[in-house]
């Protein structure tokens, strides 16, 4: 069935609604508004103040109770609006979360999702446009999921509620309007696996979340031009899938990282690394990474496509790897 | 791996005639290697005892790597080994190489560092050594006979050396014609007193005129230094041998000016038959310090070489034929030779290059002398 992404992600959340009675949804304007981005919309006629619950203007509260829910036995589903607002929460994040089950000797654990907005791309400026989920994949004792398609949307939730300890859901703002296939009976995906999303032989294109749609763009163009590429989508952050990434630049031996966060420190960059570590002698040609320019993101419409990577930018990237200088 | 040639920018290792622990004397050959100019034995340039051979034979590696180390005699600590000239290996800077490349190349036998990169920032990569490997290459060295030479890269040696003297040397041309009766009358009377084998051809004569010729304009046997010509002590003189199917090699000489017409004949003959047959020694090819060239038999009267750098000057002679000449005052038939002198300028100048065709000139008029 084809849908979009916003409502992937809504069916899902209905479906953990209706099937787990210790799940709910908290978040500001979840309720009443029906999600900043609409994702919640309907959910509160259904289900009852009770499971959709709006919350204050708080990050660091909401996201602290859905940690004492979860550790109470609940199931909570915690939505922040953006991940630049997220930070108001990160030390209940990395000092509670993350490590309570650690700090217990795995007496305690904390079964909580949290999902939150991030990316650019669509003219709301540098405070709510930013990709930081690379910060978060530095976090041991949480999981990162960044689903790119529809379909992930929706698996990849359902996968995240039956994990036992947090996870941190990322759904790039410009992906919700997408559409694409979506099967509802197909339940749970798994986290902590790549996909090749198309396959190819020339160079890898590796990606996730809001830059997928772009890279694929970019893969099409390259094949106009004879370059046959292969598009790996990450899916999650952490734990990562390094084994699929290896394979592949072991298939084209060249890769080119696109990454919508700042080049320096970025995850794009953990990548790298990881290839330099274990898939070093099947390089052909220098690792490349298409990123964003490192500056608060601009509000101009032009400014705002000129920072963020572009189809063109990756697939000249890609280019310039495959053909050298000839 | 020694330098064989001014553009030599690798060779192969074919065969050890030495192993770890044997004594090798300076001079003695310690190893045969494949060049463009075909298999030539390589000798030792220390006398010592061999340590360990670095490179494996089948091995295909820039110059200047160490080919083997030799500890020296009377206890002196072990030097790199035979390099008649010190090597030049590119200072500091690692070929740009993809990892994956150097893997491939590894596995394919080809050496990727001797490779033109089409990769990105010139990088050498996969499909470079994989070009490489398919290209047309000679038979697995081992098994390959002796002398026979790849002319394809011949011929690209010949041009890079040739262009880049054509590039780089400001040459002059001199030319002169001798009167080579009394040359060639004291040769018919003292080939009749010679055993057949030992006859001596004109050519020899013309290599000791030319040899001794130098030391009085000894700055025309001189090797260019990048910055300045150092003349040099003795005279080897590289000899211009064609070999069948095309190219051509100039291996030298040695001491033409101190031995005798006979003994050149000999080391003449010896120096065709091996550059013909392969087992050119690597001292003849890196030695020359000017070049003869003879184009006489094949009926051209005047030949102008082009300097093989790093020499300074190239003589070329023409073929003998018999023309109306004026001697004491009357109009004369002579069988007459045209000379030639093709030479850097930087180095010496066209009066001191007159200077060296005249004394060619008086030298062949007292041939018995040479």
């Amino acid at each position: 069935m084809k849908t979009t992404y916003r409502e992937a992600v809504r069916s899902a959340l209905r479906h953990a609604l209706r099937s787990d009675p210790r799940v709910f949804l908290m978040g500001e304007d979840v309720g009443r508004y029906g999600g900043t981005y609409a994702v919640s919309h309907g959910l509160l006629d259904e289900f009852g103040p009770e499971r959709v619950r709006d919350t204050p203007l708080s990050e660091s509260t909401f996201v602290g109770a859905g940690i004492g829910a979860a550790l109470a036995g609940m199931r909570p589903i915690v939505e922040v609006m953006t991940v630049n607002f997220s930070l108001l929460a990160l030390d209940q994040i990395v000092n509670n979360a993350a490590t309570l089950r650690h700090m217990s000797g795995g007496q305690l654990s904390v079964p909580l999702v949290v999902r939150m907005a991030t990316g650019g791309g669509r003219q709301l400026a540098a405070q709510h446009s930013h990709s930081l989920e690379g910060w978060y994949a530095h976090i041991p004792g949480i999981k990162v999921v960044t689903p790119g398609t529809p379909a992930d949307a929706h698996g990849l939730l359902l996968a995240a509620l039956r994990e036992p300890d947090p996870v941190f859901v990322f759904e790039h703002g410009y992906l919700y309007p997408l559409e694409g296939e979506v099967d509802e009976t197909a339940g749970a995906s798994e986290i902590g696996r790549a996909l090749v999303r198309r396959a190819g032989g020339d160079v890898t294109l590796i990606t996730y979340g809001g830059s997928l749609p772009k890279t694929l763009e970019a893969a099409d163009r390259l094949a106009a031009d004879g370059i046959d590429a292969e598009v790996v989508d990450l899916r999650t952050l952490r734990p990562l899938d390094t084994a699929t990434v290896l394979a592949s630049v072991a298939k084209t031996h060249r890769a080119v990282i696109v990454d919508e966060a700042w080049r320096t420190g970025s995850f794009a960059a953990e990548v790298s690394a990881r290839i330099m570590e274990d898939g070093f002698y099947d390089l052909d040609a220098p690792v490349q990474r298409v990123c964003s320019a490192e500056v608060p993101l601009p509000y101009a419409r032009h400014m705002e496509e000129a920072a963020l990577p572009q189809p063109d930018t990756i697939a000249a990237t890609a280019r310039r790897l495959v053909q050298g200088r000839g | 791996m020694p330098i064989l040639g001014a553009d030599m920018v690798a060779g192969t290792l074919i065969a050890w005639r030495k192993q770890p622990g044997d004594h090798v004397s300076r001079g003695e050959i310690i190893a045969e290697v494949e060049t463009e100019k075909g298999l030539i034995d390589v000798e030792a340039f220390v006398s010592g005892v061999v340590e360990r051979l670095v490179v494996e034979p089948g091995a295909t590696v820039p110059t200047g790597t160490v080919l083997a180390t030799i500890r020296e005699d009377a206890g002196a600590p072990a030097a790199p080994a035979p390099e008649p000239i010190p090597p030049a290996p590119a200072p500091g800077r690692r070929a740009r190489v993809s990892p994956l490349a150097r893997k491939v190349a590894e596995q394919l036998g080809v050496d990727p560092d001797t490779l033109q990169g089409t990769g990105p920032g010139g990088a050498v990569t996969r499909e470079d050594v994989e070009r490489a490997a398919a290209a047309p290459r000679p038979a697995p060295a081992v098994a390959r006979p002796r002398g026979r030479v790849d002319l394809a890269r011949m011929r690209q040696t010949i041009a890079a050396a040739m262009a880049r003297a054509k590039r780089e040397i400001p040459h002059y041309y001199l030319a002169h014609t001798i009167d080579v009766q009394p040359a060639l009358a004291w040769l018919a009377e003292e080939n009749a007193r010679r055993p057949v084998t030992g006859r001596l051809l004109y050519g020899v004569l013309l290599i000791k005129a030319v040899a001794l010729g130098l030391r009085e304009v000894p700055e025309l046997n001189s090797v260019w230094r990048g910055e300045h010509a150092e003349p040099s002590p003795a005279v080897h003189v590289g000899v211009a041998i064609s070999l069948r199917g095309g190219g051509l090699v100039a291996p030298a000489l040695h001491d033409a000016d101190k031995r005798s017409v006979g003994e050149l004949m000999h080391a003449l003959g010896d120096l065709v038959q091996r550059a013909r047959t392969g087992g050119l020694r690597s001292s003849e090819l890196s030695d020359p310090t000017i070049t003869v060239t003879s184009l006489g038999e094949q009926g051209v009267e005047t030949v102008f070489g082009i300097v093989y750098p790093p020499q300074v000057a190239i003589v070329g002679f023409g073929k003998v034929t018999e023309r109306p000449w004026v001697v004491n005052g009357s109009v004369v038939a002579r069988p007459l030779l045209t000379v030639t002198l093709s030479a850097d300028h930087r180095v010496s100048d066209g009066h001191r290059g007159g200077l060296f065709l005249s004394a060619v000139d008086r030298l062949l008029q007292a041939p018995e002398r040479l």
